[in-house]
């Protein structure tokens, strides 16, 4: 048994199953981060901090004529979700219902891949990231009402980037409400706005939870990294009678490596 | 070269120096629960050698009584070997997804291999199958997955 105390539950190997199946189908859509970013892992549970390669020179030595330096690392942070899910749910799971409710899993997932997205492109100071807008060197271009001029703001995003010498193709991360817009608009001609932007960037489009406005970011490779412990896991706590109180849980740590490869939105 | 090996008494015993070779990463940068799949791998392996030995021992042993141990301790042994294969079914659903396909089935076993190991592997690759060894759900990266 490992630290998610799985085997303690009063849930069967079928309810695990649709459980799991579940939380990947909820999960998978909003994890925009892991569709743009580089990935690295999963190192497991006790994977605590990352190596940058770096040392701080430390004031005081332990002796006279001693300097000292200390490594500096990146310590992986934990996001946990809890949920409750009823047992005559479970016992109708196992009796074979598809349709059982399983909507505080649902939005658990909603709420760790929002977090997950958001640490990865605004930051997330007390779990020590710097996100990839935030950390860019590239002022925010200015999204506006007119839906029509997004192409020229993304355009205008790429020539940056170009003229950065960051190289595509490059991807591009809408929130949710951005996403929505897109989606929505036909340009003169009746062309969709989608394929125009897709067309313009080269490479993924995706809707992206957490995303206030859009970035646009290279997808070359070697610019951002997304380094995980413990992948999205769900985990059990306790139970009684009427339910069991179970998480969603994983281990994570985000470092950009090219602060020019990315224009936000705004 | 092994590390360790069973004594017909089911006592482990490692060679001297040759610790832990059951492992073909570093240790340290493995995972618990890998490690753990990996003991119970070797373990696996000695309990199939072990069965093999006494299946050897039996062929040639005339003397009835020293027969009737023997067997007793061959059926040890398949105890041994059938909860380890079980503890690594549990733990890898692809692994139990295609032995189910093929343990306990008759008819052609090779057959049954490769259809069992065709449809396991298509329907992982559809879901997104989970890392060896783990509980977590095996997202992992989505790079491609728009």
């Amino acid at each position: 048994m490992n630290h998610l105390l799985r085997e303690h539950a009063p849930i069967t190997d079928r309810g695990w199953a649709v459980i799991d199946e579940e939380a990947r189908g909820r999960l998978t859509p909003a994890l925009a981060a892991r569709k743009l970013v580089d990935f690295a892992g999963p190192y497991g549970w006790e994977h605590s901090a990352t190596n940058l390669g770096r040392a701080r020179v430390l004031a005081d030595a332990p002796a006279e004529g001693v300097t000292a330096e200390q490594r500096r690392v990146l310590a992986l942070a934990e996001l946990y979700v809890p949920f409750s899910l009823a047992r005559s749910e479970l016992r109708d799971v196992d009796r074979g219902a598809e349709d059982a409710d399983l909507g505080a899993l649902d939005e658990a997932a909603r709420r760790i891949a929002t977090a997950e997205n958001r640490a990865v492109f605004h930051g997330w100071r007390d779990g020590g990231i710097t996100g990839i807008a935030e950390a860019s060197v590239h002022d925010a271009i200015p999204l506006g009402e007119d839906c029509e001029r997004y192409p020229r703001h993304v355009a205008r995003a790429v020539q940056a980037l170009l003229s950065a010498g960051v190289g595509g193709p490059y991807g591009l991360a809408l929130g949710p409400e951005v996403y929505t817009h897109v989606l929505e608009t036909t340009e003169h001609g009746g062309y969709p706005l989608f394929d125009h932007l897709r067309e313009i960037i080269g490479g993924p489009l995706v809707w992206a939870p957490g995303v206030q406005g859009a970035v646009v970011l290279s997808q070359r490779g070697g610019d951002f990294l997304l380094e995980v412990g413990e992948d999205l896991s769900v985990g059990y706590d306790r139970h009684d009678a009427g339910a069991v109180e179970l998480y969603l849980l994983e281990s994570f740590t985000f470092r950009v490596a090219t602060n020019d490869a990315a224009v936000a939105l705004t | 070269m092994r590390a360790a090996r069973v004594t017909f008494s089911g006592v482990l015993c490692h060679d001297a120096g040759m610790g832990f070779d059951q492992y073909h990463e570093p240790p340290e940068e493995l995972p618990d629960g890998t490690r753990t799949f990996a003991r119970l791998c070797a373990s696996l392996t000695e309990e199939a050698e072990a069965i093999g030995w006494y299946e050897q021992r039996l062929a040639v042993e005339p003397e009835r009584e020293a027969r009737a141990i023997m067997r007793d301790a061959q059926g040890e042994e398949f105890k041994h070997f059938s909860m380890n294969l079980e503890f690594l079914l549990r733990r890898t659903p692809l692994w139990r997804e295609i032995a189910q396909g093929i343990l306990f089935q008759e008819g052609d076993i090779v057959e049954h291999g490769e259809e069992s190991e065709e449809e396991a592997t298509e329907g992982a690759a559809e879901r997104g199958s989970a890392v060896h060894g783990s509980t977590s759900l095996g997202i992992g990266s989505l790079r491609g997955a728009e």
